[in-house]
């Protein structure tokens, strides 16, 4: 007995020690919330490239620190937690499926910043973040619509969530600007990462005759398989070039360091303010790999759409739309607001699959 | 199209066949090793990275089943020598090979892999509609099939064999009898070893060639659920294993044709499977009693 507690006050000394010693130096510490391994060559690698590009720009005030392989749901509430009582000052819950468990840590926690990306529910001390990815979605749509022979792509999907309802949408209605009877194939792999699952469904995809792949999953197993078919494919959330030197048209690239810069300057000299933040290619949030394997008047057409993406003069949500059904969803020139974006759950006509409710 | 889907099948069935024969070996010898997930991951990333380190995917190969091989021993090491907990050691051997994976293949992310080469045999892979499916695969895909009469004729053909089903059956009778049980159970927990990483290897030089951390996703678990699926007989594995590849990829082209179900349920349908045949096979308590190892998952110590 009398050892245990010579023990226990010898490790209190020492637990005493290590706080005093993190008071002294006086780093605020900012945390990340990874839902895949933080070198799955695209989504949650990309939060990562931010993070350690936060470390170097503002290394001398802040240390980060991370959790990787989060699964969404339950277990995500514990992992926030265990972050907001481990001293963060701000958390960065990185992927849609943190929703819930973010505010519910957040109600906790009110003195703690929260950020959540690409979800749609915020409070005082929880702002959100997102990505247009549909502006690089639409460009991918219209490359597709030239670069296809047959007029028909395959979409490999992950979960049926606003997000990547959105996505789908916005290539087709790329393609159908380009060419009006484009259509496309959905599979979902009802999963993130699942390389094998992953390039099974590329596989399906292909056999059913699809001549050009795009994923909203993160790893390059679809590339991989496009590559060995002798398809065309686009990258995901990073450039995907390496599994596809002669496979890949463009990638949407996510771009998150500087934004994640600005916030924690902002929360560090104290005008951090919850918000909403959506911002789009012209904020350099996400940016376009370099347009490859295609043909120059392809690429000029890629180009002067992404221009005049940045420049405001087009939004890939514009008038007329019909619903899936036939139905009237946008008049000519009304443009989609975001609050009807960010809650997308119905596919634009011309999308030839059943949306899983 | 039908040989195409016939081949993504092969493709996906193929490391659920070659790890769960590895470990109805080591059930038949009486250890329940519940790591397999965890040896297939390091089996996988051994494979990978000797393969993109030399250039040769055999080599690959090589190291996939000695990565799987040596880390089956230290599961060995603690239940065999130490009579830790099985269960509880293979799941541990789950989460360390899942972490231990992830450190070691750090570097090798997003590098292009080598992938194995189909090796072609001459006039038979001419047969018309099988031909093809069957004489034109990779190595590990043979070896799949040369591991299933294999394991099969060494547990019911052969002296040796006999020995070691006496052992997981009763190891204390098996012990009286001479039969050294602790030998007999490393090299049934070593040949499982080797298997799951044989599995592993196929992971990241045919099926995806190429290193994401976590690439196994579960396979190591569905290798398990097999066994029991196949009540320990070998050819069962291949049965179960290929019905599994063909729901999997069922489902995947019943989403891509357009079929009107909604793809969760889809999704979950070879788990849906897997449990219906289970019902099905344990409904004869009998046969499911004479083909179940009784020593399954119970320490030993020899009384000296």
């Amino acid at each position: 007995m009398k050892k245990l507690i010579i023990a226990l006050a010898a490790s209190a000394a020492v637990l005493g020690g290590m706080s005093g010693a993190a008071q002294a130096q006086e780093k605020t510490k900012v945390c990340f919330i990874y839902v895949g391994p933080k070198t799955d060559g695209g989504w949650t690698q990309a939060h990562d490239i931010g993070r350690m590009a936060l470390e170097k720009a503002l290394g001398d005030k802040i240390e980060t620190a991370f959790l990787e392989n989060v699964p969404e749901g339950p277990d995500a509430e514990r992992a926030i937690e265990r972050m907001a009582r481990s001293n963060c000052a701000m958390i960065y819950t990185t992927s849609f499926g943190f929703m819930d468990a973010t505010m519910k840590v957040a109600a906790k926690f009110p003195k703690v910043k929260f950020e959540h990306a690409t979800g749609f529910k915020a409070s005082e001390n929880v702002a959100t973040y997102n990505a247009r990815f549909y502006e690089g979605r639409y460009i991918q749509g219209q490359i597709a619509a030239r670069m296809s022979k047959k007029g028909l792509a395959g979409y490999i999907a992950s979960f049926p969530i606003p997000e990547v309802v959105m996505g789908i949408n916005a290539f087709e209605l790329g393609a159908k600007s380009v060419n009006p009877d484009f259509k496309i194939k959905v599979v979902w792999a009802n999963t993130w990462a699942d390389p094998g699952k992953e390039a099974d469904a590329a596989k399906a995809l292909v056999d059913q005759g699809v001549d050009i792949l795009t994923q909203h999953t993160d790893t390059t197993a679809p590339i991989q398989v496009a590559a060995e078919r002798g398809i065309m494919a686009f990258g995901q959330a990073s450039d995907m070039i390496a599994a596809g030197p002669k496979t890949q048209l463009t990638a949407i690239v996510d771009t998150w360091g500087p934004y994640y810069i600005k916030r924690t300057k902002a929360a560090l000299e104290g005008t951090w303010k919850s918000e909403q933040i959506w911002d789009g290619l012209k904020d350099g949030i996400l940016t376009m790999a370099p347009y490859t394997n295609m043909p120059d008047d392809v690429k000029a057409m890629a180009e002067e759409t992404e221009a005049k993406i940045k420049s405001g003069e087009l939004h890939p949500f514009t008038g007329p739309i019909n619903r899936q059904d036939g139905s009237e969803w946008l008049k000519a020139g009304e443009k989609a607001d975001d609050k009807t974006l960010l809650g997308m759950n119905f596919y634009v006509e011309g999308v030839d699959d059943q949306l899983p409710k | 199209m039908f040989e195409a889907i016939l081949l993504t099948v092969m493709t996906a069935a193929t490391p659920l066949v070659i790890a769960a024969m590895g470990e109805l070996v080591a059930e038949r010898s009486g250890v329940l090793n519940l790591g397999v997930e965890g040896m297939m991951i390091m089996g996988a990333v051994c494979a990978f990275a000797t393969a993109h380190m030399t250039g040769s995917p055999y080599l690959g190969i090589l190291a996939g089943i000695g990565g799987g091989a040596l880390f089956s021993l230290l599961f060995g090491f603690l239940t065999l020598t130490l009579v830790t907990n099985q269960v509880a050691t293979g799941l541990a051997l789950t989460i360390l090979g899942l972490g231990v994976s992830g450190q070691l293949g750090e570097s090798f992310v997003g590098l292009a892999g080598t992938k194995l080469q189909p090796i072609v045999v001459p006039v038979l892979s001419d047969i018309p509609f099988i031909g093809r499916v069957l004489f034109a695969q990779d190595l590990i895909f043979y070896l799949s099939i040369a591991l299933i009469i294999g394991v099969n004729w060494f547990l019911f053909r052969s002296r040796t064999g006999l020995k070691m089903r006496a052992v997981g059956d009763n190891h204390g009778s098996a012990h009286a009898l001479g039969i050294n049980v602790v030998r007999t159970r490393y090299l049934a927990v070593l040949f499982g070893g080797a298997c799951a990483g044989l599995a592993g290897a196929q992971l990241s030089l045919v099926y995806t060639p190429q290193w994401v951390e976590n690439m196994s996703a579960g396979r190591g678990w569905i290798a398990l659920a097999l066994v029991v699926f196949a009540s320990w007989r070998p050819w069962r594995i291949l049965a179960g294993g290929y019905l599994f590849g063909a729901v999997t990829i069922g489902q995947l082209h019943a989403q891509a044709f357009g079929v009107g179900i909604p793809s969760q349920f889809l999704s979950a349908l070879p788990y849906a499977a897997t449990i219906v045949v289970l019902v099905i096979i344990s409904h004869n308590r009998r046969t499911t009693l004479i083909n179940t190892p009784a020593s399954l998952g119970k320490p030993f110590v020899p009384d000296r």
